[in-house]
């Protein structure tokens, strides 16, 4: 049995990424690896794919991580960690070393969704005892918030401009959950740092498996989704009541809802605080609306609050 | 005791990597190379080898892993050939600017396109720049001695070290090999690991952003290492010899007393061209022939030695430079001469691209061109034995 974060009081006061980093003011993902952290406490080792947040805690001579931290490639983030996972428990058993530690991947969705698919299919099918975790802000940020295979339909970004001839981004998100649960691996997960005590409970859950784990968080970018710095929070929430966003979790393959939403807000709350989404017209929104509906069926939740 | 086998090459490399209890492997198969792994994973299965093999998806997984387990300190091996050295491409670069010491067999077969299975030296040639030390072999013998070297290169310079061996020709040749006792080799190159440089005790940090103000002296420290390699190649070949009577140098010259005119190869032709050059001899011609072992770090002191008094070199290259000022070993070579008082003639050939046998009679044109070179100076690149 996992432990299970309940209430402040079971979250250690450690912080093992230090401040002082340089994500953007607002960025839901410098929040979500201070949870993370928390919730694996200091025997880990954290790879990173190529992303924002790899660029913005490495810098030479500072770095914020006060666990080994490793960065290789783009591409390659799930292969690495199979590498140290694997080299970590045959030296235990060769008895050349007696050094243990959890190994986490922290990649964004570029790294993940795109480049990144390859490489984390092996290590899932494979088997490899690690805890894939993919922090998702919807969009390469890194480079100047050019589209992935993970933004959402109708977002605005510099390579999914909308147009007279383009609504935006045309295609959605892949199912990321899906295609890890394809693979046959004991724990998936969604998760949202705007539930810390959900997503501390699904590292927990993740790295207690024995086998690949993968948890796939939502958190939001100011820059990119353009939204105030101090609603990240507050919008994670909104993705997950409105539906958009539903907080699961697979143990081996069964899946089961972690947060329920009695009553689900209009997605229109949630698309509308985000000038990424600013052009979508009544067909666009009703289109999202839509997805929010098959989630709650889909995943039993309540209905949509009536409007004022 | 040694025992004395008949194996192939790929087979010598996979008993080598076993011999050095190697802890990870890291493989994805290809063309001439699999047999390797193939030994390889049947030492895990049955227990003979205690290692972790990773069956991964691509070559650069392949890479990619055997990046990250170095980082714990453990021992760890991958294959490769061809293709599967280009995708590696973009990790090798980091496996040398992370001071890994990574060794892999690099079984030389020729890039696409159009698809060619068969051996020439373009794989390696195109990773020339990436940092990693080559040595170059050309029996099944020579790949089980130099992979064993190449590990305790790798451990004691921190650089990835790739043992190169020509496709089929040497990988798939069964050939009578002298294995010494395992424990022997172990005293050679102790099993334990370096420093793990992902311990939860140190929590270092690793491949971090090097901005300008930093990114040249980091840089700098991989070049400066595999500068500084030259002594501990040597100093391992002469233990290694100490321990079982073989030794390989950097280069070995064949027939260069009162040569004047040299052919310069790398690889299994090394045979070969020996043997055109003994039958030239007896005819009065005055030939010989220099076979590079170690191509990174470029042996340019022992070469410049080994051609003094020559008048002309003939440069055997297995690979092309498109649209370059000549190939890849040719443009070497060509460098690491240019400033010798008396400098031979240089002519360059190309043979034996994508398998294509190189005859004894084109061994006899390039030593007469080389010749040639040496009484009216090189000519342009002959592609030896292309139909018209």
């Amino acid at each position: 049995m996992s432990k299970v974060f309940k209430s402040v009081k079971d979250v250690p006061k450690e912080e093992l990424l230090a401040p002082g980093h340089r994500l953007c003011a607002g960025c839901a993902a410098g929040t979500a690896v201070r949870q993370i952290l928390k919730a694996s406490g200091r025997d880990t080792v954290v790879v990173s794919p190529t992303s924002c947040l790899e660029v913005s805690t490495s810098y030479f001579p500072q770095s914020a991580w006060r666990v080994p931290w490793v960065h290789i490639a783009f591409e390659n983030g799930a292969a690495v960690a199979s590498g140290i996972s694997n080299a970590l428990k045959t030296l235990q058993r060769k008895g050349k070393s007696d050094e243990k530690a959890d190994v986490i991947v922290i990649g964004g969705d570029g790294g993940t969704f795109d480049i990144g698919l390859q490489s984390l299919s092996g290590a899932m099918e494979r088997g490899d005892d690690i805890l894939y975790i993919c922090y998702d802000n919807e969009a390469y940020m890194n480079t100047g918030i050019q589209r992935s295979s993970a933004t959402p339909f109708g977002a605005a970004t510099t390579t999914s401009p909308p147009g007279k001839r383009s609504i935006g981004q045309r295609t959605e998100k892949k199912d990321l959950v899906g295609i890890a649960i394809a693979h046959g691996i004991p724990y998936a997960a969604t998760a949202c740092p705007s539930y810390p005590f959900d997503l501390m409970n699904k590292v927990r859950k993740g790295l207690d498996v024995d086998g690949p784990a993968l948890i796939h968080m939502l958190t939001p970018c100011p820059t990119g989704w353009r939204t105030d710095t101090s609603d990240s929070i507050e919008l994670g929430k909104l993705a997950v009541l409105t539906g958009l966003w539903p907080l699961y979790e697979a143990v081996n393959g069964e899946v089961r809802l972690t947060v329920q939403v009695p009553r689900r807000e209009p997605v229109t709350k949630y698309l509308k605080a985000q000038g990424r989404f600013r052009h979508l017209d009544e067909e666009a929104l009703k289109k999202i609306q839509e997805r929010a509906d098959r989630n709650a069926k889909r995943f039993g939740m309540g209905p949509l609050r009536e409007q004022q | 005791m040694v025992r004395r086998v008949g194996i192939s090459g790929n087979y010598a490399v996979a008993y080598a990597v076993k011999m050095a209890d190697v802890d990870m492997i890291a493989a994805y198969p290809i063309t001439p190379q699999t047999t390797i792994v193939e030994k390889l994973s049947e030492f895990v299965a049955n227990g003979e080898l205690d290692a972790s093999y990773m069956n991964v998806e691509s070559e650069h997984s392949a890479i990619s892993a055997c990046v990250g387990a170095s980082l714990t300190g453990a021992r760890v091996f991958t294959a490769t050939s061809s293709q599967g050295l280009a995708l590696m491409h973009e990790i090798l670069f980091m496996a040398s600017g992370l001071r890994t010491h990574i060794v892999m067999a690099n079984v030389n077969r020729a890039l696409s396109a159009p698809l060619n299975i068969w051996n020439d030296h373009s794989d390696a040639m195109a990773q020339r720049d990436a940092g990693w030390i080559q040595l170059w072999v050309r029996s099944a013998q020579e790949a089980f001695d130099t992979t064993i070297e190449a590990f305790k290169i790798a451990e004691e310079t921190r650089l990835p070290v790739m043992v190169n061996m020509d496709g089929f020709i040497v990988s798939h040749m069964y050939e009578p090999v002298e294995l010494p006792e395992e424990e022997e080799v172990r005293k050679f190159i102790p099993s334990k690991p370096l420093e793990n440089r992902v311990s939860t005790k140190t929590a270092y940090a690793t491949g971090v952003v090097g901005p300008p103000e930093y990114y040249y002296e980091m840089k700098y420290q991989a070049i400066d290492a595999i500068e500084k390699s030259r002594l501990k190649i040597k100093e391992i070949d002469r233990e290694f010899n100490s321990r079982f009577g073989k030794s390989y140098g950097e280069i070995e010259a064949y027939g260069m007393d009162g040569a004047d005119a040299a052919l310069i190869v790398m690889g299994s032709i090394f045979g070969s061209a020996k043997e055109v050059a003994d039958s030239l001899r007896e005819k009065g011609k005055k030939v010989g022939v220099i076979s590079l072992r170690v191509f990174r770090p470029f042996p340019i002191q022992e070469l410049r030695k080994a051609v003094e008094g020559i008048k002309a070199v003939g440069v055997v290259d297995r690979a092309t430079a498109p649209g370059g000022v000549g190939n890849p070993l040719y443009n070497e070579i060509a460098t690491a001469l240019y400033d010798m008082p008396e400098r031979p003639a240089i002519q360059g050939f190309v043979a034996g691209l994508g398998g294509r046998d190189i005859r004894q009679d084109d061994f006899r044109l390039m030593y007469s061109a080389t010749e040639n070179a040496a009484r009216e100076g090189a000519g342009r690149c002959i592609y030896v034995g292309l139909r018209e």
